[in-house]
């Protein structure tokens, strides 16, 4: 284990073939966030508290409690993320491109020790936790 | 490699991870874990009571192909490594499973990354139905 303070992000990047207007209105009204994230009370208004509703399971009642930190029509789109004590910053950048929109979206914040290191283990670990996350999937 | 989840799931698992790794102290946490895990009976023990929920020492050996002994020792291993917890009912020992012991185990980087991709595929559904409308 290192020494290291910094955080880590994730960034996902996608070109749509639609315009910033309407990806802009897909990311900030609340009945289309629905249909492609989570259920939610979202408003775009910045300092607003909202939560995201995702299907409960044993152990987690599927709530992420979010809050708008910045947002910038047809740009930019920012809010928090905090799930059970722990809290990564969401940010959604939008830019025209000859036949659409660039989306980016960087979640930020994770500690190194939220990365888990044990990527390479040698016990094929995925494929088990692909079929008891199969078997969980199918718990009531 | 890429490994699908069912959604709800997914979104457990990713938070799980945060209230955990707190609590565990990862090394000796996930030593446990790795050697707990490393054997295919105890994986298959483990398995079926995640999936079948809650069961008794006896109940296990039926189907497990080894001896009531064995299994016994085999949840013991489950247990030091908080994969599963145990109460005494009557006669009989019920275990059970904390598949949230798991989490040290999770690539959450990884995880996420494959959360938003998802996420885009359904945005992007949701951009061609509002064509529509």
């Amino acid at each position: 284990m290192t020494a290291e303070t910094s955080t880590r992000s994730v960034i996902v990047e996608r070109e749509f073939p639609h315009p910033p207007e309407k990806l802009w209105r897909a990311l900030t009204e609340s009945s289309l966030i629905e249909q492609w994230l989570m259920k939610n009370d979202f408003q775009p208004v910045k300092g607003q508290v909202f939560s995201l509703r995702s299907t409960p399971v044993p152990n987690w009642d599927g709530v992420i409690n979010c809050k708008v930190v910045a947002l910038e029509a047809h740009k930019t789109l920012s809010y928090t993320w905090g799930t059970m004590g722990s809290e990564s910053v969401v940010t959604w950048t939008l830019t025209p491109t000859e036949s659409g929109t660039h989306v980016r979206v960087e979640q930020a914040g994770f500690r190194p020790d939220q990365e888990a290191n044990f990527k390479g283990a040698q016990y094929g670990w995925k494929k088990f936790l692909g079929s008891l996350e199969r078997v969980v999937g199918e718990m009531k | 490699m890429r490994v699908l989840f069912p959604s709800g799931l997914r979104d457990f698992l990713l938070t799980i991870h945060n209230r955990l790794v707190m609590v565990l102290v990862m090394p000796n946490a996930a030593d446990n874990l790795f050697r707990a895990l490393a054997d295919p009976t105890r994986r298959a023990i483990f398995e079926r009571l995640t999936r079948d929920g809650g069961q008794t020492v006896h109940a296990l050996t039926v189907g497990a192909g080894v001896s009531q002994p064995m299994v016994s020792k085999h949840l013991s291993a489950l247990k030091r490594a908080r994969l599963v917890r145990n109460r005494r009912k009557g006669r009989e020992t019920h275990y059970q499973a904390r598949p949230e012991a798991l989490a040290p185990l999770v690539d959450w980087i990884g995880h996420y990354s494959a959360f938003w991709q998802d996420k885009f595929d359904q945005l992007e559904n949701v951009l061609e139905r509002m064509d529509k409308e």
